[in-house]
């Protein structure tokens, strides 16, 4: 069985994650794949979840209007490329 | 193979981020496609609340599961395949013509993951953890769960060894319902207690 780390579903206010009667809500299969490699990256670094949730929240910061799995997105290539992951 | 194999329409810009983060986290080892599956199909399929509804339905039309599931709400669920990390020691209260049960978490956000998925935002803010103990009827008002006087509120603080499953009464004139059509009437908010299905 996946482990999720509870951080995740704990993020609250601009970085809560977007759901419906308790549901996660991905409106397209990318937002999917980009929630689930950030939860993967953040364990395989062995980070704490902190570390992606002041990105995504700075993220949101910097392009509010921005949709939220956006935003996700590019927290998770930031959080990638300060951690040395990057293409060859 | 030259030209396009099928007639999907091309990948969005975001798509294609998406796919060449995914390449790169798999060439380093990092993530591999069978864990972001197993996670989006954890999430899309295997818990939230519909899995708790389904106790519950199971519950309204089987007397013997009933008594089990109070009895050990753990291993009841176990019986129906919903267990996990955050669902150990899942403890079933059961609301009752005279008792009114409802759950909350002082502490922090404990939750019941398994089977009632992520939990509300409001859930874990800090006034509803606060007031949902000093005015329990207060506050159910407010969520439209209007009791009689004489029906005992009992609040059910979760913790990380505890986390609590709310049974609520069988709607009345659902004798002829199925398990499934009464698993559909069962809402997360009802498993909370903050709402009568």
């Amino acid at each position: 069985m996946i482990e999720v780390d509870p951080g995740v579903a704990a993020m609250s206010g601009s970085a809560a994650l977007p759901r419906s009667n308790g549901e996660l809500v991905f409106s397209a299969p990318w937002e999917g794949r980009a929630f689930a490699m950030a939860v993967g990256l953040v364990d395989a670094l062995d980070l704490d979840w902190e570390e992606f949730r002041a990105r995504l929240i700075e993220a949101i910061d910097a392009a509010p209007e921005r949709p939220y799995y956006e935003s996700w997105l590019a927290a998770l290539e930031r959080l990638a490329a300060d951690h040395g992951v990057a293409s060859r | 193979m030259s030209g396009p194999a099928h007639h999907h329409a091309p990948p969005s810009p975001i798509e294609q981020r998406v796919a060449a983060l995914e390449e790169l986290l798999a060439d380093k080892d990092l993530v591999n496609a069978e864990f972001i599956d197993g996670v989006v199909s954890l999430y899309e399929n295997d818990i939230g609340p519909l899995n708790g509804a389904k106790v519950v339905a199971r519950a309204w039309v089987d007397p013997d599961y009933r008594e089990r599931l109070l009895a050990d709400g753990t291993t009841a669920m176990d019986e129906l395949g919903f267990a996990g990390p955050e669902g150990r020691h899942i403890e079933v209260v059961e609301n009752t013509p005279g008792v009114h049960n409802v759950i909350v978490c002082t502490l922090c956000s404990c939750y019941p993951w398994p089977v009632l998925g992520l939990p509300p935002v409001w859930y874990k803010s800090p006034p509803y953890r606060a007031r949902m103990v000093r005015e329990p009827r207060t506050v159910l008002r407010e969520f439209g769960v209007e009791l009689d006087e004489d029906v005992e509120v009992r609040v059910w603080d979760s913790s990380a060894e505890v986390r609590y499953l709310v049974l609520p009464r069988r709607p009345a004139g659902t004798e002829d319902l199925g398990e499934e059509e009464l698993a559909a009437l069962v809402t997360r908010d009802a498993m909370i207690g903050v709402a009568i299905p």
